[in-house]
This record gives C-alpha cells, sequence and structure tokens, in this order.
C-alpha cells in the first residue's frame, strides 16, 4: 500500500516538474532574445600578484604603506574605512610615535568639553578612522545619488577582490565602438563611467586615479596609476584580513602536526589489527 | 542489547568500582563506544563517519560557544561585532572561521554517512528507527545551519532569510500569517535575528539529544556491515575499542587534515563574498543562494516554474520538503530481503545514477535562476523522486540478487570452510 502511495507520489511530482520542463523548453527554443550587453562585454579581474598571495605569504609592508597614502589621498575622499582603527597602522611598520602622529592628522567627531556641544578633535590612535560623510544622505547628495560604499572589506566582498579593485582602477575606457554599436543603450549616462571590470559596465565613481604622479609616494617609488592602483589593491587586502598572513603562517604547524598525528594512528591501526584475522580450524 | 559474548565491564580500580556502584557511566561508555560493543570485523572506511560526525557536533558545539561570548546579535551592531571577532578577539578569526568551515565539513561527513546508508540500505529491518532518527538529525541540522547563516547579518544572510521564511507564504491560507508569526515582523529584521541566534544555540543540543537516541537505536541490533549479512557468531565481530578506535582514529586525522587546510588556506572558498557586505534590505543581491549544503534543495524548489493547478511555488516548497521527507518511508519503500549494494546489480546502478543526479542538484542549486540550468534541474529533480518512489519500489520486486556469504566471517575469509564461526552458529550445510 505504502509503496503504491509512493509511486503514485513520485509520478505526480514527476509529471508537473516534466510539465514545468516541457513550457520551460518551449521557451527558452523560441525566446530570441539577444545576451545582454553586460554578458558579452563584462570582463573578468586582470591577472596581479601580491606578496601575500599563495601558501606562503608575507606583507609588503612598503607597499601596504604606499597603499594606505593612496587610501588618505585619493579614496578618502569618498569611502570610509570603518572596520580599520588607527592603532592598527602599527602593523604597517609605524612606530608607536608615528601612529600618534598619523592619527592626530585626521580630524575625528568629539564633543566639546565645555558645552557638550558636537564638535571634532584631533585623532587619536584609539579612534576608527572617520567617515567622509555625516550620513547616507549626505554621501548620495555628493555622489550622483550613490553611496560610496566602506571600504574595510571589499577585497572579501567581491570575487577575485584584490584583483577586482586592481581592475577597477585601471579599467575605466571610452565604451568600444563595437558596443555602442550592438547596445546604443550601454552607453553610461550622464554622470555615469564605463567600465568593463563593473558588474553593469557603468558606475558613479569618476576615474579617481587620472595621473602618474598623482600621489608623492613617501618612498620614492614612482606613481604610476599602474602602481598605485596596485598599492590600494593591496592596503585594502589587509584591511579586510589583516589576519591573513598569520593565517597562512599558522596553517603550516597545524598541518604538520596532523599529518605526524595521522601517521601514528596508521601505524596504530595498522599494529591494532594486525592479528585480528578470524579463526580458523587449524588455528 | 548486546551480543552474548560481549566484553562485561570490570572495574579494578577501587575509585572506578565506588563509581560503578553508585553511577554506571563507566560501564555505559565501556559498552557504547568501548571494547563492550561487539562490531563485525568487516567495516570498511565509509563506516567511519559516524563517529566524525559526532566530532563536528563537538566541535562546532566548542566553537560555537567561545563565538557567542563575543557576538551580539542585535540588527544594528551584529555584523560588526562578527568583524570584531575576526580582528579584536584573541584568535577569534580561527573560531570563526573553525565554526564556519565546521559547518560545511559537519555536512560533508553526513552526506557520505547518509550515501553509505543508501548504498548498504542500512535503512531496512532492524534498524528502521535508527534511520529515522537519523532524517530527524538531518532536518535539525538544516535548521541550525540556515540559522547560523543569518547571524553575520550580511547580505546573503538577510536576503538568504528572506527567501527561507517566504516559503512559509506559499502554504494557503495560513502561509502568510505563518510567515510573519516565524519571523516576528514583515521581514527579517532584529526580531527574527534575536530568535535565530536563541534557537541556533538551542538546536546543537537538541541534536545532541538525538544522537544519544541514533546511536542507542543502533546498540539494540548492532551495526550493519559491508555484506550487509547479520552477525551470526563471535568470529563475526570484533570489540569497538581498540579495533575501530584504532581505524576511526586514522579516519579522522586525514578528516582534520582536509579540514583544517580549508580553515588556514581557503576559509571564504565555502562562503559567499556578498555575505561581507552588511545587510541592506533596499538592495537585492543579483543571485540570491544559499549555503552549498542546501543546493540540491534548492534546484528542486526552483524546478517548478509551472503553475499547475496548484501554484508553481507552492509546488517547489511541497517537493523541497517532499525530497528529505521521502527518505522518512525509504524502509518500506524498499523491499529487497538483500541490504548491501554490492549483491544487487540492478540497484547498485541506479545508486550511481542518484550520486551524479545529486551532483547535477549540487551545482545547479547554486548556479544562476536561468536557463539552460532550470531545465537541467527540472530532469534532475524528476530523477530524484522517481528514483525514491518509483524505480526503488519496482526493483526491489524485480532484481535477482547475487548470492550472498553464509556469514562475516565467511566473507573475510573468502572461500574458505574452515572459518571458526562458534558455538551458537550452525556451519553451512
Amino acid at each position: 500500500m505504502i509503496r503504491l502511495v509512493g509511486i503514485l507520489v513520485g509520478l505526480g511530482f514527476t509529471f508537473v516538474v516534466l510539465l514545468a520542463f516541457a513550457f520551460g523548453f518551449a521557451n527558452w527554443a523560441s525566446d530570441d532574445t539577444p545576451p545582454t550587453a553586460e554578458s558579452v562585454f563584462h570582463l573578468a579581474p586582470k591577472h596581479v600578484e601580491f606578496e601575500h598571495d599563495g601558501l606562503f605569504p608575507s606583507w609588503d609592508l612598503a607597499q601596504l604603506q604606499r597603499g594606505y597614502q593612496v587610501y588618505k589621498e585619493v579614496c578618502s575622499a569618498c569611502h570610509s574605512l570603518n572596520q580599520i582603527a588607527f592603532r592598527n597602522l602599527s602593523e604597517l611598520g609605524y612606530n608607536e610615535d608615528e601612529v600618534k602622529a598619523e592619527a592626530a592628522n585626521w580630524v575625528v567627531p568629539g564633543v566639546d568639553p565645555n558645552t557638550g556641544e558636537a564638535s571634532t578633535r584631533p585623532g587619536t590612535p584609539t579612534d576608527n578612522f572617520p567617515r567622509p560623510y555625516a550620513n547616507d544622505v549626505a554621501a548620495r547628495a555628493a555622489n550622483n545619488n550613490a553611496i560610496p560604499p566602506d571600504l574595510s572589506l571589499m577585497t572579501k566582498a567581491r570575487h577575485h577582490g584584490p584583483a577586482y579593485v586592481y581592475s577597477l582602477l585601471t579599467g575605466y575606457q571610452e565604451p568600444s565602438a563595437e558596443l555602442l554599436a550592438s547596445y546604443p543603450e550601454a552607453a553610461p549616462a550622464t554622470g555615469l563611467h564605463h567600465n568593463p571590470y563593473f558588474a553593469n559596465l557603468n558606475l558613479a565613481m569618476a576615474p579617481p586615479l587620472t595621473a602618474d604622479g598623482q600621489v608623492t609616494y613617501a618612498d620614492g617609488t614612482e606613481a604610476s596609476i599602474d602602481q598605485m592602483a596596485q598599492d590600494v589593491a593591496a592596503f585594502l587586502t589587509w584591511t579586510a584580513e589583516p589576519s591573513l598572513v598569520e593565517r597562512k603562517r599558522a596553517g603550516w604547524p597545524v598541518l604538520g602536526f596532523l599529518l605526524f598525528a595521522t601517521i601514528l594512528a596508521w601505524l596504530a591501526k595498522k599494529q591494532v589489527w594486525a592479528n585480528a584475522k578470524p579463526k580458523r580450524k587449524e588455528d | 542489547m548486546s551480543f552474548p559474548w560481549a566484553k562485561q565491564y570490570e572495574p579494578t580500580n577501587p575509585v572506578m568500582k565506588f563509581l560503578d556502584e553508585k553511577l554506571p557511566l563507566p560501564r555505559l561508555v565501556f559498552n557504547a563506544v568501548g571494547a563492550g560493543y561487539p562490531v563485525p570485523r568487516n567495516l570498511s572506511y565509509m563506516w567511519n563517519f559516524g563517529v566524525l560526525a559526532g566530532f563536528c557536533l563537538v566541535l562546532q558545539i566548542v566553537t560555537g560557544v567561545v563565538l557567542a561570548m563575543h557576538y551580539a546579535a542585535n540588527d544594528a551592531v551584529a555584523f560588526n561585532s562578527v568583524e570584531h571577532i575576526m580582528r579584536d578577539v584573541n584568535w577569534g578569526w580561527l573560531m570563526r572561521y573553525a565554526h564556519a568551515n565546521g559547518a560545511s565539513f559537519f555536512f560533508v561527513v553526513i552526506y557520505l554517512h547518509l550515501f553509505r546508508g543508501f548504498f548498504y540500505s542500512s535503512y531496512k529491518a532492524p534498524r528502521e528507527m535508527v534511520w529515522l532518527i537519523g532524517v530527524v538529525i538531518f532536518l535539525l541540522m538544516m535548521a541550525t545551519g540556515f540559522m547560523g547563516y543569518v547571524l553575520p547579518w550580511g547580505q546573503m544572510s538577510f536576503w538568504g532569510a528572506k527567501v527561507i521564511t517566504g516559503l512559509f507564504g506559499a502554504i494557503p491560507v495560513v502561509g502568510e500569517p505563518l510567515q510573519i508569526w516565524l519571523l516576528g515582523g514583515y521581514a527579517p529584521d532584529n526580531a527574527a535575528l534575536n530568535r535565530f541566534f536563541s534557537l541556533h544555540f538551542l538546536l546543537p543540543f537538541v541534536i545532541a539529544g538525538c544522537v544519544i537516541l541514533h546511536i542507542w537505536a543502533l546498540h539494540i541490533p548492532g551495526s550493519s556491515n559491508p555484506t550487509g549479512v547479520e552477525v551470526k557468531s563471535e568470529s563475526d565481530t570484533l570489540p569497538f575499542h581498540p579495533y575501530y578506535t584504532a581505524k576511526d582514529g586514522f579516519g579522522l586525522g586525514v578528516a582534520l587534515i582536509i579540514y583544517m587546510a580549508f580553515v588556514f588556506f581557503m576559509p571564504n572558498a565555502l562562503g559567499h563574498p556578498d555575505n561581507y557586505i552588511p545587510a541592506n534590505p533596499l538592495s537585492t543581491p543579483a543571485h540570491i543562494v544559499p549555503e552549498w549544503y542546501f543546493w540540491p534543495f534548492y534546484a528542486i524548489l526552483r524546478a517548478f516554474t509551472f503553475d499547475f493547478i496548484l501554484p508553481a511555488k507552492l509546488w517547489g516548497v511541497l517537493a523541497m520538503f517532499s525530497a528529505i521527507l521521502v527518505w522518512f518511508f525509504l524502509p518500506w519503500l524498499d523491499k529487497s530481503p538483500v541490504r548491501s549494494g554490492h549483491y544487487r546489480p540492478l540497484f547498485r546502478k541506479f545508486f550511481w545514477l542518484l550520486v551524479v543526479d545529486m551532483l547535477i542538484l549540487f551545482w545547479l542549486g547554486g548556479a544562476a535562476a536561468e536557463e539552460p540550468y532550470v531545465m537541467f534541474s527540472q530532469i534532475a529533480t524528476a530523477y530524484y523522486f522517481l528514483h525514491f518512489l518509483v524505480i526503488l519500489p519496482i526493483i526491489s520486486s524485480i532484481e535477482r540478487p547475487e548470492p550472498l556469504p553464509f556469514s562475516i566471517t565467511e566473507a573475510v575469509l573468502g572461500e574458505d570452510d574452515k572459518a571458526v564461526l562458534g558455538d551458537n552458529a550452525k556451519p553451512a550445510a
């Protein structure tokens, strides 16, 4: 009885799902909508290499410092870095005094000690990086109705994050003639900028890195657009996961120990099972 | 119950003797997972996954309790509290990655445990109750995993919660009020996040209780084995300890190496980047996908796209839940007297077809909801239901199984008529 009911239920589900298949197939076969502009012209991120990649990573502290400089002088005008405090900069190789001095360069929200009114004060190492806009409304108003996202976790919040950041920053270009010919509606609207590395090809952010030498690096590295994009991508990898290098380095002793313990467990198993044969009559 | 030749617990240490008289806890352990539990001697490594699943549960509870000490279940701060764990809590990143990947590891183990059960028909008499409790544990795990994924309150947390609780809205008449009651509001909000945290903390202990029942029910008939022939005599078994503690210990080492490789070297490989974006009710992600371990059932849900009498969404929900509920009926759907797939030539072919079908459903559940993926998932869904509800009952009637060995001992020794089967076994005529 239960099998009869089961067969009927099974055939019922199968019938309904195959009916859906039939209609889906008919629709699909007769569907001649052309592929979207995004599906044809969106590009996968470019290949770029960092010292913190791979199985034996390390931070390139000079690069992280340069990336921080790019964030400070370019990105921070619009983008916040909520998860990072000035004290975290010590991980980039700055000593305590340098961190204090750097924090003091920033203006953070404070309270007037005499009146209790909202005011501002110089940053201290325990402060987080301040937001560039007081609220989302102000952010939208200043940026063509788009909110510049927080950058702390950007490289973890996108597929191939560091390569994506690098590609986006270096990928601004005029829409190709081919694109405009087949998809005239894909041309950037007023206030939007074409970039094939962005999911829908046009974004509100104007090209932030526009000229070589836009930033004057303290360490004398030549600040080409490509260099600045790589440096800030490296810096944002660190902001997204400051423990990345520590994590991978900690992994090796863990795997080494487990391998050793597993070999011991294998030998123990072999020994325990060595005389576990069933009894035979001649024994 | 146990076999008459099971070793008896005989404490010699006076403390253990005292304890055994007042509260025989060591005796319980001895009989459950010690030398007092005789186990078929021919278990393969596919019998390792029960112990591994128990390990995963403990791992998840330990890491989860530590995470709960630092996590704040409030929609204003939940996302930042997770980043606080990642950045400011000592070894917090390890705890969180161990927990997040631990959930995946747990499901890998459970899926292998489940398919072991399918191949060797572990659901058949006399182990129906073991199987039924196992399916209950699987359902509890899915609920726990789903609610845990909501807690970081990222984009996938929020939209996943919205889609999954939205499924209840497909139920006629009571659906919408039920959905609002479950969420404590019209959309996932602080009320939902708080109750999900509470239940996410509670359910693992419910699972632990069910695991005890699962093991208890298993110990009535004893473990199954790759031949599917029941234990006949002492020479068919070995004590669990030291034989299977040693074997499972090695298996655990191998499993831990794979797991730790994920935790330390690719901890986000099984997650979704969108969950590192704070939840935003006003911005819908391009593709909403649940965690990978839900993908087969998500593919089944999305395969129903045609309103046949009932709305397509309701068909999808019914099919998705039925896809798991059908496992409850397996002991009565498959009437073949032979358990092991090794001796069932026809069943074996369809079993491997089911494995391929399930892998395809895994792939499609994670793919975008567009053609041709939806068409593929419709074919795969059709096979899924045909397999359990139509093919299995039919082949169990028409199949001619291959000859079984007389006993486990004979299977281990091969064509050997010199096996000593013990006093209480009748030798083959």
